[in-house]
């Protein structure tokens, strides 16, 4: 049945190109949470497919994607400082930080392997098919026989979640995120939490970065992450800043940007640049509620301490 | 607040990123001296390279500068100036290659409506969202930049492709749809003047104008013009909205039709992002951003010299406009560190 082959490929497809936006989006939902929307997503997805690639040449994949997501993290933490400690605008910071994080990749890629554009070939991160799993029919081999990124981010769901909504700390972190002056004169540092969610974020994002480049391509290609910070911020919406749909949202978007694989097998002359398009255009729907609305968090992207009356 | 500190902030911010930016190439193992030596050679060597190079690099950056702070000036976070620049660009070769007229007063005009309206138009996607949804335009324009990338994309390699079909790009425009040059034996063309004139335009309009004023107070705080009494922000937003989209498609339209007579995939290497460092350090001042555009127009005309002589790569300068972001940022927060500490004396 040729059908249910195209139906399995797109699905295999749709589930890897899922994963680094579901990663990058689990964090970033623990950093809305706090409070904090950080723009600078992107930065750290580069940046986490720079230090995967440049880690694993040096130490072989698995501490490849070690490497990417401390080097996400350090990216994000960047943006803190500024964000965050500096109190600077959210916003604006977040876009400094993926201007610069695209510029000085760009920069350090070409410094190590030259202006010309060198192909790379990296030892990527090898599939491991889960036992029984992956036996289910049709979705067992998509959602089964993955890296071990696929499968980070499948744990990071129920673990997050009990995190935020069940322990003290997910309680202060949520805090910090709704009414930062009721959490800070509960006790909670605001800064100091919104710090670390920022940074747990990076991480996230800059393994999503690894997974681009040692699981999906095997190579490096300077501005790769493509917009893919950018959408894990729609999918952190989409999914209405819960892990569970945040993950299902990811696979949502997984999902479009197969299409254009999966529909290209039938018709080859479809114009291919809109299929690129249609993961963003999608974006833009969901934020604009045609999937259903929800709240984001009462202090996102406001500034901590409260800044004075502008002069 | 006097004319002089934003100035003297805007020059410090600019001496700290220089300090980084050396101390990062020293690290990268090149030298700072001979990179910034060739650096400026390439943007003020000669007036020719000056004229040529950087006021041409600086006029795309000088109008989406212009669109980018006009909008920050209300508060309407719009990251999508480079989205809007190739919706400009797109409508205004369209209307040059298809539209029967074959003079330059009647094409010109035709062409530049079209550059403004096409930019509007999609910076209207984020306006809608945001007054009807309440949906954060921040993320909608950066997602609406992919979309016009990759409308440009198809249009250039499809519906718009060139006649001989070889390249993807689309056909030169006719000469009616040219913008003039400047000045003899130069390449800076009448788009420059465009921007000035559009800067001093927004100048009066923001310092003298009761719609300036508005966005002025929405801008300072949306709830406190609506507390007034005196009028209700939603509009003011739209207005922000659709004159930022507008200039930032004029931007495009204007490259195309005073320097590369067609369009192409990456017509822009990023304007619509370094346009926010250039209306940042202009301090949002719109005759101060026909300034700080000629200083990013350097650092782009001086890159490309950069990697030549000092085989320093030009991705260089995307990190250093970053740098320059955050040294603004930083300093504004000394000052006001500085600020409240000279109040309290």
């Amino acid at each position: 049945m040729p059908d249910f082959a195209v139906l399995s490929s797109f699905l295999v497809a749709a589930v890897g190109l899922a994963v680094p936006l579901a990663l990058a989006a689990l964090g970033e939902t623990v950093s809305e949470r706090a409070g904090v929307i950080n723009i600078g997503l992107e930065g750290s997805v580069i940046w986490g497919a720079l230090g995967g690639a440049l880690g694993s040449l040096a130490f072989g994949p698995y501490m490849g994607l070690l490497s990417g997501a401390l080097a996400g993290a350090a990216a994000a933490l960047l943006f803190a400082v500024f964000a965050v400690w500096l109190n600077t605008d959210q916003i604006i910071t977040g876009t400094a930080v993926t201007i610069g994080s695209l510029g000085f990749t760009g920069a350090v890629f070409q410094s190590r392997f030259g202006t010309t554009g060198v192909a790379l070939d990296l030892e990527t991160v090898p599939l491991r098919e889960l036992p029984l799993l992956s036996r289910i029919p049709v979705i067992g081999p998509a959602l089964f026989d993955q890296a071990l990124t696929a499968y980070l981010a499948y744990a990071m769901v129920p673990l997050l979640a009990w995190f935020l909504f069940r322990t003290r700390w997910g309680l202060a972190l949520r805090a910090a995120g709704e009414s930062p002056e009721a959490a800070h004169a509960a006790g909670v540092p605001v800064v100091r939490t919104r710090m670390l969610a920022v940074v747990f974020a990076g991480l996230m994002a800059g393994l999503a970065g690894a997974h681009l480049s040692l699981v999906h391509t095997g190579t490096f290609v300077e501005n790769m992450s493509a917009g893919k910070g950018f959408i894990a911020i729609a999918v952190v919406v989409l999914g209405r800043w819960r892990p569970g749909g945040v993950l299902a949202a990811a696979l949502f978007f997984g999902g479009a940007e197969a299409l254009q694989f999966a529909l290209q097998a039938f018709d080859a002359d479809l114009p291919y640049p809109l299929f690129l398009a249609l993961p963003y255009v999608l974006s833009l729907a969901a934020l604009a509620g045609w999937f259903g609305r929800s709240r984001a968090p009462e202090g996102l992207a406001l500034p901590w301490p409260k800044r004075g009356p502008q002069s | 607040m006097s004319g002089l500190r934003p100035a003297a902030a805007a020059t410090a911010a600019l001496v700290a990123t220089l300090a980084i930016a050396a101390a990062l190439l020293a690290v990268g193992g090149y030298s700072p001296g001979v990179a910034f030596t060739a650096l400026a050679r390439g943007a003020f060597g000669s007036w020719d390279l000056f004229v040529s190079f950087t006021l041409v690099r600086a006029t795309p950056l000088l109008l989406t500068g212009l669109a980018v702070a006009l909008a920050f000036r209300a508060h309407v976070w719009n990251i999508g100036a480079e989205g809007q620049l190739h919706a400009g660009a797109l409508a205004g070769v369209a209307v040059a290659i298809f539209l029967p007229l074959a003079h330059p007063l009647l094409l010109l005009p035709a062409t530049l409506l079209a550059g403004a309206a096409a930019g509007a138009l999609w910076a209207s996607v984020p306006a809608a969202m945001k007054t009807r949804m309440g949906v954060g335009e921040v993320i909608t324009t950066l997602l609406m930049n992919f979309v016009a990338l990759f409308l440009a994309q198809f249009l250039v390699q499809g519906p718009l492709r060139e006649a001989r079909g070889v390249f993807n790009q689309t056909d030169e425009i006719p000469a009616a749809a040219r913008l003039p040059t400047l000045l003899p034996d130069t390449r800076l063309h009448l788009g420059f003047l465009i921007g000035i004139a559009i800067a001093v335009a927004l100048w009066l309009y923001l310092t003298r104008t009761p719609g300036g004023f508005r966005i002025r107070a929405v801008g300072a705080s949306v709830r406190a013009a609506e507390v007034s009494g005196r009028f209700r922000a939603e509009p003011v937003i739209w207005r922000a909205f659709l004159a930022s989209g507008a200039i930032a498609g004029l931007a495009g339209w204007i490259q195309v039709s005073g320097i590369t007579h067609r369009m192409y995939e990456g017509l822009s290497p990023g304007w619509g992002y370094t346009a926010i460092a250039v209306a940042l350090l202009a301090r949002l001042h719109p005759l101060a951003v026909v300034l700080t555009a000629i200083v990013f127009g350097a650092l782009s005309a001086g890159g490309a010299a950069m990697q030549r002589e000092a085989g320093v790569p030009d991705v260089w300068v995307r990190g250093i406009e970053a740098l320059v972001i955050l040294a603004v940022l930083a300093v504004d927060k000394g000052l006001q560190v500085l600020g409240r500490r000279g109040s309290r004396a």
